[in-house]
């Protein structure tokens, strides 16, 4: 892939997780909602078995829900690109032996 | 369809696990058998993509909304064996860092969607593509796929919250089957779109299975 592309596709994935994610559907997923029809919700409500810096998407410590949304986004797109490349080439390294 | 710590009993999250596990060792040594130049950086770009797009919920029905799994869309591009791979990453970077999924669920998860939805996917998609045949076919093949991944990774989940007494399964089975039955058009349409763009620019990026 040529590096153009490589950063047009990292570019959309940013834009969708940082302007497009705040005014994403609120409503619960699929999962979720069969969970409070169906009466099994509460299960889920255990105490967290490892703390995570960024709970559900909003970066903590920021007044507008917004932009802490946009901010957990950004983080995660990249975050999630980086493990990808790095996971590619560790791979491709097991090649070569 | 992240499913949270609690729902599911160790009867059900220590098999998942186990089964995960080796399944992730079984995408590692055939994604190292098959790993082309272009796929380092496609990993991932397709990673990005899919865990912004799985921020993007979009409204369902009744009060409920849906979001992209991905599995199919990584597939097409990556092949089943990087594509679960991919999956997964996405799976762990939203469990760890964004507690969207349970620690012990994780197992499950990646089975759910990794396996069934991305691998299971995959194989449905060449079926159909092989039947339907041309570029079109290649759309449509992977929206059905797209669809059917979804419906059927909500059934397994089904059958965990079954298996750990949460749900009852004729319970669990409608309920979830019924409304991933929308969510699942949603992942079609996106699919397709996605799909119908890249083979306009890059159709080279589709991924051949190696003979």
């Amino acid at each position: 892939m040529k590096k153009n592309e490589i950063l047009f596709g990292v570019i959309v994935a940013l834009f969708l997780a940082i302007a497009v994610s705040p005014f994403a559907s609120p409503w619960p997923d699929g999962l979720e909602k069969v969970a409070e029809d169906k009466g099994f919700l509460e299960k889920g409500e255990v105490a967290p078995i490892l703390v995570s810096p960024v709970p559900d998407y909003v970066w903590p410590g920021i007044k507008s829900e917004r932009i802490a949304t946009s901010l957990a986004g950004a983080a995660g797109t990249l975050v999630s690109f980086t493990a990808g490349v790095i996971l590619a080439v560790i791979i491709k390294r097991g090649r070569s032996y | 369809m992240h499913i949270p710590d609690g729902f599911l009993t160790a009867n059900t999250w220590i098999p998942t696990w186990l089964i995960s596990i080796g399944g992730i060792a079984y995408c590692l040594r055939r994604t190292y058998q098959v790993l082309k130049e272009r796929m380092i950086p496609l990993m991932g770009v397709m990673a990005a993509f899919i865990f912004a797009a799985q921020m993007l919920n979009f409204p369902v029905i009744g009060g409920t909304s849906g979001h992209l799994i991905g599995g199919v869309l990584a597939a097409v591009f990556l092949g089943p064996y990087a594509g679960a791979l991919v999956i997964t990453v996405v799976l762990v970077v939203q469990c760890f860092i964004f507690q969207d999924g349970g620690v012990t669920a994780l197992g499950a998860n990646v089975f759910n969607m990794a396996f069934i939805g991305t691998m299971g996917g995959y194989f449905l998609y060449r079926l159909l593509w092989k039947a339907i045949k041309g570029t079109k076919g290649l759309i449509i093949a992977a929206g059905i796929a797209a669809w059917a991944s979804v419906v059927v990774a909500s059934i397994a989940c089904a059958i965990e919250l079954a298996l750990s007494g949460t749900s009852p399964i004729k319970i669990a089975f409608l309920a979830m089957a019924g409304v991933h039955a929308f969510i699942g058009i949603g992942e079609a349409v996106i699919t397709c779109l996605v799909i119908a763009f890249v083979v306009k620019v890059r159709p080279d990026l589709i991924y051949e299975p190696v003979k």
